[in-house]
């Protein structure tokens, strides 16, 4: 837990240099090089990585982001696209030697087009921006990170990102139609999902601000549904719960949202909101359904039957919005919350199979039994996606390295799982350590080719997802060893 | 090349383990033939075959069924056709999560098969008829339920890919939510071959819906659509509603506000039924369109799956009974899922994108050409297929190419070229502008620097 790039800014003359320049392309006040002020931009979500930028931005236009790159490549500075900050992977970890890319200015819903089910927003606009402005016309944007009223839709591209609903609606990458970018080398383009050829689209989502900057953002907005049912199901144990998440799955429900907690997250979320669950819970679950109202009615009893045979003691059903609240106020509160009742904790974001939870859900008890540092489980059990919180006192020596332990052995049981180091939350500075664990050399190499092709100078977002970035040599294609047909004597020449 | 480094060359293909043959006739990849053929078993074969190519120079193009073989433009070159047959194996099907891992040359009606025993189903609607895992992913094929699935790219969680220098790579893995590193899958979509192989794919599965259930509906012909404004766009076809609450007075499944012909002039045309429909809490999984000629009427067929299918089928019938005769069925329409082309050498198959509320005048547009083409596919979604008899000429495709293009541009919509003669082929550009196409060539330039994986088929420099 040190500080990543060292605390104190210092700005050489090249940077000054480059403040002038960017100050005759952007409007007045958008370029930042007070040292208090550019000290609020240092870390994102994940506040144990900390860098003064050495300038931030605050551009208006996709002109402007281009003009602004580009002067970072005459430079040959990085550049580091930054949302609302709230990403927990370090992934806007500021560069102290280069350009701090805010998009605070860019929050502009520039079209709705309900025909066409669709809206174009800049990428400043907060995730809960774009439901607020459809919604009194009966639509949504389905992607509901638990931090969507902060983070924006250029930081959701950049992440991927999920939410409780992805089990059934899938995640940023399913819901974006077209983006604009300003690419490594400062020009705007437009991928699109009806272009045909290779899915940049798709690939560029996810890319953690490593392939370039999101100016516009195309999202495909849905219908709401017609009724939705929220189901609470009291468990004594983990073990019943995750029964009933495997038969519900099994018996082809596809719930909107399945979410599990268990006594110890239910114990902070108590503490923080007082949300009343049933007491004695060993693990809650939280079942959404929604749809046709024929179709929830028929899937809301099978539910709670399937919960009942699986052990629980107690299920509430959510008759109205204000009771559906209710329900979730616990499980949204539960990152939060966890202060409660630890000092200091850190948030964890992995995923293994669905079917693989019990297992790894005991794993990690025997973890935090054997290091002495307990571990509140709060999770997507849908699909498998854990965000354990492994609690420490800051205060005692030596607690904040077992907590590492731990929560880094809980990436290792992920990957020996089958799963994944990241579900939602992305690699970022966090994590680049652990990609070799998930992928060899060859994957990375391959992933590389994909960033060359896109950054061949490497200055967008650099140090991010990839251990150790090698650099795009200028001429790709140098074969590998001896000709096999010269080595085994069958031709001299060809 | 003389024929000793021909056997040479053999004996370097022969080397990797993998089945190899001279090529034939039956191998002709869009008139080009290739010498060898290679049957691997598994993805190390195919990364020694890959390799000994690389140190040849040889040009490669990968083959599944051999159903699209022919889709695309000609390789600029293409020594080696490398058929995925023996790469048959379903490696795993957890079917707790809902997840399958499978090699490449699956065929579609394979998996269903092994899926089916679990109750379960890759949503991407592949006719039968021997296409693989491999070969949707690389023609980035999808069908009616994209409206509720979304394509294979949505479908596809891991993928193993072998490049042109042998390189074996994968990305995403076998659960569903994961974003670690680049998805090198969603690249691969839409590769048809020129970034590499894929040898094995991870896909997310859905239950099987027990009951189905289309309701079709006949409209006539373009010459009596409503189009209400000249805004290329229509109204909303729904009025507003709360964010959870049903729409009111509606049927028993909820419709939200049917588009009635009291707010129209006439009646109403196949796109603002399709959003009507699309925009429905009845939810329809698909709704797809078949237009057998552009003198006739349209059929439009809405699929309605899961729990109450039935009672949501029939909940649309306002909307239905606004625009022609219409029933509900537990049978698809005989044309559902199906390209319109014939599926062999020779056919003329194009893809019409537009906004799915212009649908209309994209169709138009089609129309006003005055050729017998057949349009059918993915009406709420806007994704159509064209076929074009084979018999026409290289000015009259010429012709309609550049006429559909020049009337759907400013509707934000765009005609490609899936498959033509190549006579054909070569007078028009078979993507028309697109913007990405410049990093899509710095994308090729680094996984294939060589030039030498199915080099030219999908656009100048891909
Ligand atoms: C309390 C809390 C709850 C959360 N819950 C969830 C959750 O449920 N699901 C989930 O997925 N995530 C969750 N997150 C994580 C976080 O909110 C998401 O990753 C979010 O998408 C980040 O958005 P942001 O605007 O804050 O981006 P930032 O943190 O500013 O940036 C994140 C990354 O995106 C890049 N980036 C930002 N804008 C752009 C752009 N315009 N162009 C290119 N790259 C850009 C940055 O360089 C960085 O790599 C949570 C975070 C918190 C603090
Ligand atoms: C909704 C829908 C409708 C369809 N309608 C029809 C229809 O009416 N008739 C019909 O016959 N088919 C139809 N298809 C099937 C489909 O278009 C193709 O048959 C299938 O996508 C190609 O599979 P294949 O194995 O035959 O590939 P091939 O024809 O062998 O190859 C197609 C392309 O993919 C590339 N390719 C193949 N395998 C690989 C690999 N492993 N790695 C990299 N590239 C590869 C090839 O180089 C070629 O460019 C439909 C599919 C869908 C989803």
């Amino acid at each position: 837990m040190t500080d990543t790039t060292g605390a104190t800014p210092v700005r050489g003359p090249a940077l000054d240099r480059i403040a002038r320049r960017l100050a005759a392309v952007l409007p007045p006040g958008a370029v930042i090089t007070d040292p208090v002020r550019l000290r609020t931009y240092e870390c994102d979500g994940l506040t144990h990585h900390r860098a003064v930028p050495g300038v931030v931005v605050l551009p208006e236009t996709a002109g402007q982001i281009a003009a602004v790159v580009r002067i970072c490549n005459e430079y040959g500075v990085p550049f580091v696209a930054r949302g609302a900050g709230t990403g927990l992977s370090g992934g806007a970890l500021p560069r102290t030697d280069g350009v701090l890319v805010v998009t605070s200015r860019m929050r502009r819903v520039l079209e709705v087009d309900l025909p066409n089910r669709r809206a174009v927003v800049e990428p400043g606009v907060t995730n809960l921006a774009i439901t607020e402005a459809v919604r009194p016309h009966g639509y949504y944007y389905a992607p509901d990170p638990s931090s969507q009223q902060v983070c924006t839709i250029g930081g959701n591209v950049a992440e991927n990102s999920g939410g409780a609903h992805c089990l059934k609606y899938g995640f940023t990458v399913n819901h974006v139609l077209a983006l604009e970018i300003v690419t490594p080398d400062g020009d705007i383009v437009t991928l699109d999902a009806d272009d045909p050829g290779y899915d940049l689209l798709g690939a560029f989502v996810g890319s953690e601000g490593t392939l370039g900057i999101t100016t516009k953002v195309t999202v495909r907005l849905l219908r709401a549904p017609e009724a939705v049912t929220t189901l609470l199901a009291a468990f004594g144990s983990i073990e019943q719960g995750g029964r009933a998440v495997s038969a519900i799955i099994g018996g082809g429900i596809v719930p909107a949202a399945i979410e599990m907690m268990d006594a110890l997250a239910i114990e902070a979320a108590e503490a923080a909101v007082a949300c009343a669950y049933p007491a004695g819970a060993g693990a809650v679950l939280i079942v959404e359904l929604d749809g046709p109202a024929a179709e929830t009615a028929l899937q809301s009893a099978e539910v709670e039957r399937v919960c009942l045979e699986s052990g629980a003691f107690e299920l509430r059903t959510a008759a109205d919005p204000a009771e559906r609240a209710a329900i979730w106020k616990g499980r949204r509160s539960a990152f939060a919350a966890v202060g409660r009742i630890s000092p200091a904790y850190i948030v964890q974001d992995g995923v293994v199979p669905r079917t693989a939870l019990p297992g790894v859900l005991a794993s990690i008890d025997r973890l935090s039994a054997e290091h002495g540092i307990r571990v509140a489980n709060v999770f997507h059990a849908g699909d498998g996606n854990l965000h354990p919180l492994v609690l420490f006192d800051d205060a005692e020596p030596g607690a904040a390295e077992r907590a590492e332990a731990v929560s880094g052995r809980i990436l290792d049981l992920c990957v020996e799982h089958g799963g994944s180091i990241t579900g939602e939350h992305g690699v970022g500075v966090d994590k680049a350590r652990y990609m070799p664990k998930m992928f060899t050399d060859d994957d990375l190499d391959t992933m590389q080719l994909v960033r060359c092709a896109f950054d061949s100078r490497g200055l967008s977002n650099p140090g991010k997802v990839f251990p150790t970035p090698r650099l795009c040599g200028e001429v790709p294609g140098v074969r590998r060893g001896a000709h096999p047909l010269v080595e085994s004597g069958r031709a001299e020449q060809f | 090349m003389g024929a000793p480094y021909g056997s040479a060359a053999v004996a370097a293909l022969r080397g990797t383990g993998a089945e190899i043959r001279d090529a034939g006739p039956g191998d002709t990849v869009a008139g080009v033939v290739p010498r060898w053929v290679a049957l691997p078993g598994s993805t190390e074969e195919v990364a020694a075959l890959m390799r000994v190519c690389a140190s040849l120079d040889l040009a490669a193009v990968p083959t599944g069924g051999g159903t699209r073989l022919h889709w695309g433009r000609p390789p600029e070159r293409c020594d080696l056709l490398v058929g995925t047959r023996h790469l048959d194996g379903i490696l795993e099907h957890a079917s707790g999560d809902l997840v399958v891992r499978t090699q490449a040359g699956v065929t579609a009606e394979a998996l269903a098969g092994a899926l089916a025993a679990a109750g379960q189903e890759l949503a991407l609607d592949v006719p039968a008829g021997g296409s693989t895992v491999g070969g949707v992913l690389a023609t980035a094929a999808a069908g009616p339920r994209r409206l509720r699935y979304g394509t294979a790219r949505d479908l596809l969680i891991g993928i193993t890919v072998v490049l042109a220098d042998g390189t074996v790579a994968r990305s995403g893995g076998k659960v569903v939510k994961n974003v670690a590193g680049y998805d090198l899958g969603k690249l691969f979509t839409g590769s048809y071959g020129t970034l590499g192989i894929i040898t094995e794919a991870a896909f997310r599965l859905h239950p099987v819906s027990p009951v189905r259930r289309w309701t079709t509906v006949r409209l006539p012909g373009p010459d009596s659509w409503t189009v209400p404004d000249g805004s290329g766009r229509l109204e909303a076809p729904i009025g507003p509603i709360g964010p959870t609450g049903p729409a009111g007075p509606a049927g028993p499944a909820g419709m939200g506000d049917p588009v009635g012909p009291a707010d129209t002039a006439g009646p109403i045309g196949p796109a603002a039924l399709a959003s009507a429909l699309a925009a429905a809490q009845a939810e329809p999984s698909a709704v797809e369109l078949d237009w057998a000629a552009p003198s006739g009427g349209v059929t439009v067929s809405a699929l309605f799956e899961g729990a109450a299918a039935d009672a949501r089928a029939q909940a649309v019938q306002g909307l239905a009974g606004a625009c022609g005769p219409w029933e509900v069925a537990g049978e698809a329409p005989a044309w559902w899922g199906e390209t319109p082309g014939n599926g062999v050498p020779g056919e003329i198959l194009l893809e019409l994108r537009v906004p799915p509320a212009s649908a209309d005048r994209a169709l138009r547009a089609v129309a006003a050409r005055g050729l017998p083409a057949r349009v059918r596919g993915s009406l709420a979604s806007a994704v159509l297929h064209v076929a074009l008899p084979a018999e026409t000429g290289g000015p009259e495709f010429a012709a309609f190419v550049s006429g559909v293009r020049d009337d759907v541009r400013p509707l934000g919509g765009r005609l490609t070229v899936l498959a033509a003669p190549p006579e054909l082929a070569r007078r028009v550009d078979p993507w028309g502008p697109v913007g990405a196409l410049p990093l899509m060539r710095r994308v090729k330039e680094r996984f294939d620097p060589g030039r030498r994986m199915s080099p030219g088929r999908l656009a100048e420099g891909l």
